[in-house]
């Protein structure tokens, strides 16, 4: 089991958060034109990485945050966690 | 009856409580401390099961957890448990076991043909046999294997006993107290670290308690039992006996189980059968030791062969003699330790030595007893068939090549030592690349991958002296970083007898013109001759080898068999056995009951059960109740002995001629506020909600970024930027989720704020051409008509003191109301929505009744909205905005999503009026059209319709808009049944609508 590391909360069982996939994709603006490809790769295509991967993940059984958890998906290292709005440098 | 193996004195056994149990319907006699195994060696039984495959006799092979062959069958206290370890289960009075895998008896067994059969039973026998023909499969092959596989019956009948799970967090925890664990955790324990120590055994001490060593001037085994009571007393220190670690997972979290109460003959009151640790430790301390490795010879699976350092242990620990003309057969100085023990008892052992000349301490002391030693000799095979009675020995070449003149001896026991084999299973699990030790033929852990250390004999370190010296250093410095304090300790002398280098032999060649069995996975029965097909067949990977072979794979885990396999193909292959690898440790280290893993999460308490403050009304009330979700809600009320049919027909009836009430409290409730709490709305729902009024619902439909359907509810306009949004039962969590993920990821400029309020208001739904009536009784000073409240408007008033929201909504399709209150006054509400309504002949209705209502209306649902339905699919196309964006729209434009013969929700009744139609039915043109027949739609939601009293479906065809008026079959091949039916609107009852706005 994973130990979370909740920017709000501290450290953290995984069976407090639930996983919310890739956190690198970023929404197409509304109202926006959006080709088929491009809609395409945000709604389906993932990556699905082996190795370093942001990830979102949210505390729901905490502070109920989304937060992005940067984690080895081979090993399951988590290296680092920000806050929803923190940029990942 | 006599205990004829048991010693006079010594052992770690309490004589004075001797205790009774049965194996295999006979009453034996041990004692107090004693295992099964140890009781049944002290009476002289050998003989314990049949091996899994051939069914040839298995006795005893080591002392504990490596324990290949004697599983046996458990009874205690009225249950039986399966897989049990003879040499792991402790004795209690009245215990009574079973041999395994015979049939009629462990002494003469039918499956012992097997064993004549064996050119039959290969390596990949399974695999080849049971291919063709297809037919054999269910009459012969299927019954064939389910009678010949396990290793034991479980039992059938509800498993009275109670399992715990227990969360624990520690500084350092140490798996296994034998001299290394013990040191690390007296060092770390010592600088204030909060410390668990874990034993798998009843005992704590690990090798101590048999080596003949000293440590500071005491026996290793009076220092352990000094260590563990000092420990014992600090406050900082948890130490387990009977309690294994099996797994090492992520982030340092070990799971352990600890047996509670299986020593005793029944469990305590209060007390669990068995308690798993999920354990959080910021350092591991590995001492798991090392386990004895056998050499290889013919017939080496005769019960009276086993380990020599498991003979030694059962004379030390429970003071029993494996036999009385034991032959030790070793390649290193172990087995003189062994053979001295039996010597200062008074019996005369043989020791033979593959070793041409070996000088050390403990080989001279064995000389200066006069024991007989016979170098650069091996045991060929074993002879005998329940029991050893004599052994084929031969002197062997210097490159151990050749026999030489094969003689045969008298003896009743073989111990074997082919030198010792590393416990690396928890460090391996952890992620630690194991690497091959050359001066030991063993793998030992690596570079640390968690934070984990391995110190000791799982090191491969079998110097006492280096193991207390680098475990003291290890536990003072892994818990002065965490404590910051540094107490000194001082190490205490050791004294031990050096050994000398041990034979890189494992491995007894066959003699000419004989095909002895050798094996090497005593519980799987695989033997050198099944590793020799795999590889002559082409399996080359280890991985391969092992599951074409089963190598390994028993329940033992391999713990005896896996390096001699290692060598075996290392051979063969003529690489070193690094270059082999070994196979991946997984977790559990040794079997874990079910009943642990699964601990106090059993019937009821599998989930949680959430109840409505109606709930107790609704029991008094002969509510039969249904799961939906985690709730439990109303599905009808009983009146006499009417079904689920008549009462459900009865409510919904009730409601569309009178007035019915209904607990809707389950609903997920959402509270929105803030001044974007609209444009929030706008952007999730699928049509417009910037212009909804105060005091005004609106019904919404949600959807997934794919574009699928994936709530829908109705929202309030409570007061300028506050809303209450309803969602369905099941999906309000999801919906919370996902609102909380735009809000906080996608649109963090908006300024909302959500929060559920699912459980902070109760609600009822009135419901029914006579539901105004009754709300004017409960408000009587309001003005409730269809002008002052009229479809969809929503108003607070004052419920006879409780503060009450009131929503002229309608998921029955009647005339109806909601009315939610503080939680805790729902019951008050309730009891009052009951007597008002009396005069208007007002029912509870159920979630049956309220299905019956929502279908026949075609109001869609959960089995509609199924996770595959877009808006168009449940005709709610007209709630889809052509001006603005929202999520999921872009996806509506999917060509599959746009197509002319999208499928649509449609209306279904049975041509002849009568016959139900199965939900999930398929919808079909031609009943007799060969299988698969093409499926045109299925049948989503059944009800028998109370407006028109026949059968009503509903169903999401193909083309389902220019369906209408066609005939269609519903096929169920679950229920066997074809019912003709044709093909209605989905608003079957009142398709204007005109109802809910009466
Ligand atoms: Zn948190």
């Amino acid at each position: 089991m994973l130990y979370i590391n909740c920017p709000h909360c501290g450290m953290r069982s995984q069976n407090e958060f639930s996983y919310g996939g890739d956190a690198s994709v970023k929404r197409p603006e509304l109202n926006k034109e959006v080709s088929d490809q491009e809609w395409d790769n945000f709604v389906y295509n993932r990556k699905s990485l082996r190795g370093k991967h942001l990830e979102l993940w949210q505390h729901i059984s905490g502070c109920r945050q989304w937060i992005k958890v940067e984690r080895d998906t081979a090993t399951h290292e988590i290296f680092r966690t920000f806050k929803a709005d923190e940029e990942v440098a | 009856m006599t205990q004829a193996f048991r010693i006079e004195n010594g052992g770690l056994i309490n004589r004075d409580k001797k205790l009774s149990f049965k194996f295999n319907g006979k009453t034996y006699f041990g004692y107090e401390g004693d295992t099964l195994a140890s009781a049944l060696l002290a009476n002289g039984v050998h003989l314990v099961g049949r091996s899994f495959k051939y069914h040839r006799p298995r006795g005893f092979f080591g002392a504990g957890v490596d324990e290949p062959y004697a599983v046996v069958q458990l009874y205690r206290n009225g249950e039986t448990e399966p897989n049990i370890k003879a040499t792991e289960q402790e004795l209690f009075d009245g215990l009574e076991a079973k041999s395994v895998n015979c049939w009629p008896s462990v002494n003469f067994d039918i499956g012992a043909i097997n064993n004549f059969l064996k050119i039959f039973l290969p390596a990949g026998f399974y695999y080849k046999t049971f291919m063709w023909p297809k037919s054999f499969w269910y009459r012969i092959y299927e019954p064939f294997i389910r009678k010949a596989a396990g290793l034991g019956v479980a039992s059938t009948k509800h498993d009275k006993e109670r399992y715990e799970h227990k969360y624990e967090y520690c500084d350092l925890l140490i798996a296994g107290s034998g001299p290394s664990g013990l040191a690390g955790a007296y060092a770390a324990a010592k600088n204030g670290a909060k410390v668990i120590l874990a034993e798998d055994k009843p005992r704590f001490g690990g090798s101590l308690l048999t080596s003949d060593v000293n440590i500071g001037n005491q026996s290793g085994k009076d220092w352990a039992e000094g260590i563990i009571a000092e420990l014992k007393t600090m406050p900082n220190v948890v130490v387990k006996n009977r309690s294994q670690i099996f797994g090492y997972y992520d982030h340092n979290m070990l799971v352990m189980s600890e047996k509670v109460s299986d020593h005793l003959p029944s469990t305590k009151k209060y007390h669990p059968n068995k308690r798993l640790w999920y354990i959080r430790a910021k350092e591991v301390l590995i001492s798991s030791g090392s386990i004895e490795r056998p050499i290889v010879f013919g017939n080496n699976d005769t019960p009276g062969v086993m380990l020599s350092s498991a003979a030694k242990e059962y004379l030390k620990v429970y003071g029993v003699l494996v036999g009385r003309k034991p032959l030790v057969f070793t390649n290193n100085d172990s087995g003189y330790e062994t053979a001295i023990e039996f010597k200062k008892h008074g019996v005369d052992p043989v020791v033979l030595d593959s070793r041409k000349n070996a000088e050390s301490e403990i080989i001279d002391e064995a000389k200066n007893l006069g024991i007989n030693i016979k170098n650069s000799f091996v045991v060929v095979a074993a002879q005998g068939y329940k029991k050893v009675k004599s052994a084929d020995i031969a002197s062997i070449s210097d490159d151990k090549k050749q026999l030489g003149k094969i003689e045969n001896i008298q003896c009743d026991c073989i111990c074997v030592s082919g030198f010792w084999t590393p416990t690396i299973h928890l460090a391996s699990q952890s992620g630690n690349k194991t690497k091959f030790k050359e001066e030991i033929d063993a793998f030992v852990p690596g570079q640390s991958k968690q934070n984990e250390i391995t110190l000791g004999a799982a090191n491969g370190v079998f110097s006492l002296d280096e193991t207390l010296k680098t475990s003291f250093k290890a536990g003072s410095e892994l818990s002065k970083k965490l404590t910051k304090k540094d107490n000194e300790i001082a190490i205490p002398n050791v004294v031990e007898k050096k050994s000398s280098q041990h034979d890189k032999f494992w491995c007894v060649p066959l003699p000419k013109g004989k095909n002895y069995k050798r094996f090497l996975d005593f519980q799987n029965d695989v033997a050198v001759s099944d590793v020799e097909i795999a590889l002559r067949e082409g399996y080359r990977s280890i991985e391969h080898v092992k599951r074409y072979t089963t190598l390994g794979m028993a329940t033992d885990q391999g713990k005896t068999s896996n390096l001699n396999g290692l060598q075996l193909v290392s051979e063969i292959e003529n690489k070193v056995v690094p270059a082999v690898g070994h196979t991946t440790f997984r977790p559990p280290y040794t079997p874990v009951s079910i009943g642990a893993i699964v601990g106090r999460e059993v019937g009821k308490h599998s989930k949680p059960t959430r109840k409505s403050p109606m709930h107790l009304w609704h029991e008094k009330n002969n509510a039969v109740f249904v799961d939906a979700g985690v709730w439990l809600r109303p599905r009808y009320y009983k009146r006499g002995n009417e079904n689920l049919f008549e009462g459900s027909k009865r409510e919904a009836k009730n409601v569309r001629t009178n007035v019915g009430v209904c607990d809707v409290t389950t609903l997920g409730k959402i509270d929105i506020k803030g001044p974007d709490a609209a444009e929030l709305l706008n952007r999730v729902y699928t049509n417009a909600w910037m212009k909804l009024p105060v005091g005004k619902a609106r019904y919404g439909v949600m959807l997934r970024e794919d574009g699928i359907v994936m709530d829908d509810g109705t929202t309030t306009r409570i007061s300028e930027n506050h809303y209450h949004m309803t969602t369905t039962t099941a999906q309000a969590a999801n919906v919370l989720s996902h609102l909380e993920y735009y809000l906080q990821l996608v649109w963090p400029e908006l300024n909302v704020n959500v929060v559920s309020t699912t459980e902070q208001w109760a609600g009822a739904a009135i419901a029914g051409p006579k539901s105004r009536d009754l709300l004017q009784k409960l408000f009587p000073n309001s003005d409730v008509s269809n002008e002052g409240l009229p479809f969809m408007g929503f108003m607070e008033r004052d419920l006879f003191g409780v503060k009450a929201r009131i929503f002229r909504i309608s998921f029955s399709g009647e005339l109806a109301y909601e009315v939610n209150v503080e939680s805790d006054y729902g019951n008050f509400m309730w009891e009052k929505i009951i007597e008002l309504g009396e005069e208007f002949n007002i029912q509870p209705y159920g979630t049956e009744a309220l299905s019956t209502l929502r279908i026949e209306m075609g109001h869609v649902a959960g089995s509609e909205l199924d996770g595959r339905t877009i808006p168009f699919d449940n005709a709610l196309e007209g709630l889809v905005s052509k001006k603005k964006d929202f999520i999921g729209k872009r996806s509506l434009q999917r060509s599959a999503f746009i197509a002319q013969d999208r499928q649509r929700i449609v209306g279904v009744v049975p041509l002849d009026k009568q016959t139900s139609i199965p939900e999930g039915s398929h919808l079909v043109k031609d009943d007799k059209a060969p299988l698969p027949n093409p499926k045109l739609g299925h049948i989503s939601a059944s009800c028998w319709s109370v407006e028109y009293d026949n059968p009503f479906s509903l169903a999401i065809l193909k083309d389902g808009k220019n369906m209408i008026g066609q005939k269609l079959f519903a096929m169920s091949p679950l229920k066997n049944k074809v019912i003709p039916v044709e093909i209605v609107s989905s608003h079957y009852v009142d398709p204007k609508g005109e109802r809910v706005r009466s």
